[in-house]
Parts: structure tokens; sequence; C-alpha cells
């Protein structure tokens, strides 16, 4: 136990640490401008003195990206069900989904804002799910594909029923799949979260906190904003690893 | 679940089946027909592309005939399979891997809404009958080849069959673990009391196993004879080695070959 932690979790630690030592020692000798790259030391400064509101940011910016990532994963998971059931529903919904990856956010965000007002979370959770959807459904769509022949054969000797097979040969099967589509979702969940603030709306989250700093000259503080950002990335992302180990091993 | 006395087990009547491919039309059946009594052990044998698999899904009602008309038990073969008349298993175990062996044999139990406790009596005296008690808590992917068929054989005797239709299910396995599963189908079946219906492309399994081989030829698959083997009932280790036991492998041979000395039909293990 004690050696797995020193040879797997030690190595990256000390990476890090160091790449903030040669960072803080570069911007000291080098005396680089705050507004080109803030020292870490700043920055940490930073991150304590605003902390409480930091922490808010982060709970309001997490709580969207939260919302929008289950319920774009629950619609993306039922349409992909449906999807694989039945083909004339899979080929409407195959130019669809398509046509959602190259959504850009940059464009439907401030349409959204108009559209729910400058006072809603709402438009914020929809660019979510409408980020999060598209890799969640073509992954379970693909893992939906893999059941065996031999296993449909088997569940139709058993005479079983189309949910029987769903619940007992065909999601199991695919659930690797959907949490791979899952692990990318938790990342670009936040991502987008953060990104959606950038126009408009609230001034509660990580995104506005950024923009708005940055708009002060506050670099130091948009850095420790953006580092809020990355812990988020990070926890929604091990939260989704997480739940793959639960799942693996009881399916 | 008993079937009424003089009924057979399964009865297949000028049987046809086509399959559309990009080169025309296929005929896999051309108009055969065969009776299976209850309690029988019947072989289906013959090359590559004969049919035989063909025909034991068309039994299972896995597929449906172009022409003719098979009846399991008296009723029609959909019928059976709703009833669950049958126990299936095929040429890889197909079991599910993220289930353990328990699971695996439980799950046509619990399709089938058996009560937990029931359950519970039924795969603990199928693992025993299988003879892998010691893995019962095991996955798929820890057992070998040999073990995985067991537990699908198990698995497909789970409710009590009085059919069992196996495709091939010792094709994958090596010589010597066969002859052993070979001794233990005889002991289950022998047990059971289950009609078979066993797809094959060995000639001595067949005649180790079975009262009659049904001999088919290819394109299009017929059925070309019929062997009756009545090795009796006890089938030890030795019978492989005795008199009664050559003669009736060469019969299968020569009907698989039509003439005494032509060449080996392709496909077909005369090991």
């Amino acid at each position: 136990m004690n050696t797995v932690l020193v040879r797997r979790v030690l190595p990256p630690v000390l990476l890090g640490v160091l790449a903030l030592i040669a960072w803080e020692l570069l911007v000291q000798l080098a005396k680089i401008q705050p507004y080109l790259l803030p020292a870490p030391t700043a920055i940490a400064k930073q991150f304590s003195a605003v902390l409480p509101a930091l922490w808010s940011a982060t709970l309001a910016t997490g709580t969207n990206a939260f919302i929008g990532l289950v319920a774009g994963s629950i619609l993306a998971i039922i349409v992909a069900l449906v999807a694989s059931r039945l083909r004339f529903i899979d080929e409407l919904i195959a130019p669809v989904v398509a046509a959602i990856a190259v959504v850009p956010i940059v464009a439907l965000a401030p349409v959204l804002t108009t559209m729910f007002g400058a006072t809603s979370e709402t438009p914020r959770r929809v660019i979510v799910m409408i980020v999060v959807f598209v890799p969640v459904f073509v992954n379970t769509l693909r893992g939906l594909r893999q059941a065996l022949p031999v296993h449909r054969d088997l569940m139709r000797a058993y005479a079983a029923s189309n949910w029987q097979l769903t619940r007992t040969v065909t999601v199991p099967g695919a659930l690797p799949y959907i949490f791979t589509g899952l692990n990318i979702a938790s990342s670009l969940a936040v991502i987008s979260a953060v990104v959606a603030e950038y126009f408009g709306g609230l001034q509660n989250g990580l995104g506005s906190r950024i923009t708005s700093a940055a708009a002060n000259s506050a670099y130091p503080r948009a850095w420790a904003y953006v580092f809020g950002a990355i812990v988020l990335g990070l926890v929604f992302y091990a939260a989704t690893l997480v739940l793959e180990r639960l799942a693996s091993r009881r399916r | 679940m008993s079937p009424a006395s003089g009924v057979k087990a399964v009865e297949v009547t000028g049987v046809t089946k086509t399959f559309p491919t990009k080169a025309g039309l296929v005929t896999a059946l051309d108009d055969v027909a065969l009776s299976v009594a209850p309690g029988e052990f019947v072989s289906l044998i013959g090359p590559s592309g004969c049919g035989k698999s063909t025909l034991l899904r068309l039994i299972a009602d896995l597929d449906t005939p172009t022409a003719g008309s098979i009846t399991v038990f008296g009723k029609s073969a959909r019928q059976a399979r709703l009833d669950q008349d049958y126990g299936i298993a095929f040429q890889t175990a197909g079991l599910l891997p993220w289930r353990s062996v328990t699971a695996n044999i439980e799950l046509p139990l619990q399709l089938h809404g058996a009560e937990r406790a029931q359950r519970r009596d039924r795969v603990a005296e199928l693992i025993e009958l299988v003879g892998l008690s010691e893995f019962a808590g095991s996955y798929p992917e820890q057992l070998s080849g040999g073990m995985q068929q067991r537990v699908a054989i198990a698995r497909a005797l789970a409710e009590r069959p009085e059919l069992l239709l196996m495709d091939e299910p010792f094709g994958a396995l090596d010589e010597m673990t066969r002859e052993r599963m070979q001794s233990e189908l005889v002991r289950i079946c022998g047990e059971t009391g289950a009609a078979v219906i066993f797809v094959t492309h060995s000639i001595p399994e067949a005649v180790f196993l079975s009262d009659r081989v049904v001999v088919m030829s290819p394109r299009p698959g017929r059925i070309r004879e019929v062997v009756e083997v009545r090795l009796g009932d006890a089938r030890g280790e030795a019978l492989r080695e005795e008199a009664a036991f050559f003669t009736s492998v060469t019969d299968v041979r020569e009907a698989l070959h039509g003439t005494p000395g032509a060449p080996a039909a392709r496909g077909v293990e005369s090991r």
C-alpha cells in the first residue's frame, strides 16, 4: 500500500511542485509582468483572499455543470436505447446528432441567454446538456450494438421480452462504453459551464469571475479562478471514474 | 410438462429453408423430414453447409422454415419455445461475462420468475451435476473452455427440459476434454431422460452419444441416411474400444462418403 503510494502518487506530485518552482523562478528572474504571467505565489495569495467568493462561484458553476451533465446524459442514454432498438429512429437521429456535435457554444450562449433572460441559470444548463449529449449518445449506442449474436439467440430461446434482453444483456454489455462517454462528458460539462458564463447573464460563476477579474486587470485573481475551474473539472472526472469502478464491480 | 405418450419430441416434415444472398437464393435445407422420440439421442452430422445447424435453429424457432412444418411435443416450434420446452447450448458457451457461474446458470430461472430460494437450490443441484461446485462464484473468464461449456450445459438443463438442442457444443474443445464431456453428457442424459438433438462434425462423437445418427449432405442440405447405432444405455469409456463401436463408426463414415473408400467429405472430422 505504502509502496504503491510512493511509486504512483509521489512522481506526479513531485513533477507538479518542480513545475511550480520553475514557474516562480521564471517570473521572478525574468521580471515577467503580471498581465502576461502572474507568479504562483501571487496566485496563491489571491486564492486564499478570494476563497469564500471562489467557493460560491465554484458551487454555482458546479451546480450548472452537474445538472446539465446528469440531464444530458440521461437523455442521451434514453435516446441511444431507443435508437438501438428502432432502426428508423436511428436513421432519423443520426443527422441531428451530427448537427448537435458541431453547434458552436459561442454562438448559442448569447441566444439562449436572451431567450431565458439574464437572471436565469437555465441557458447554461441547456448548453451543458447539449455539449454532453453527443459523446454519451455516440458511445452508448456503440456499446449497445456490442451484444453478441449468441446472447441474442439465447435470450430468444428463453422467450425473453425486449426489456429483459435490454436489462440482462445489452445494457450490462454496454456499460464500459457508456462510462467512456461519461468520462469525456464530465470534463466537457465543466468546460462548457464555465465558457457559457462568458456571454452575459448572471455574474455568480467561475466564468463570469474570470472575465470580470481580467477586465479589471486583476490577473492573479483571474488565475485563481482558473485553478478553481481546473479543480472542479478534476472532481467531476474523478467522480465518474469512481462511479465506473462501482458499476463494473456490481454489474 | 411431461408430454402425452405417443407424441414425438420433435417432428419435422417437408422442411425447406432458403436464404437470399447476393449470389441468389441459397437452399440450406431441402425437403427434410425427421422425427425424434422422447428420450432419444439423435445426432446430426455432415460436412459444412449441409444445413445441420440451420435445422437445429429451426427446431429452436430461432429461424422460421420457408416451407414445411415443425412440431415440438405436438406444438408448433414457436409455442414450444414460448413454453420453454427445450434447453439449448451453442458452439460457444455464450456465458454472460459479467455474471458468475451461479448467476449464469440462474439466468433462465430468473428470466422466468422462479423464486429466489427455489433458484438457489436448483442452481446448487446443477453445479453439482456438472462438477463445478468449487467454481460457483467464479467468472467465465476464469474458467477453461471445457468448464465454460459445462456451465452452458447446466444452464440449458436449468428448467428440466424434455428436449436438449446442442449445436456443436464440444466443437472448440481439445480431444481429451471432449471425450470426458461426452461421457458426462451421456451420464447427464441418463439422469434427466431428456431427448437430445446434437449437431456435430465428429463421427466418433456422434456414434458414442447417439441412438441414431442422421447423416446429411450439402447443397442443398438433405438427409442422406439415418444410421441406427443402439450401443445400449451403459456407455462407459470401454465402449470406445469395442468392435460394435467401430462397426457403427464405419457405417456412419460410409453413409457420409457415399461409397467405401471415397475421399472424406469436406468439413468432417474422422477422428
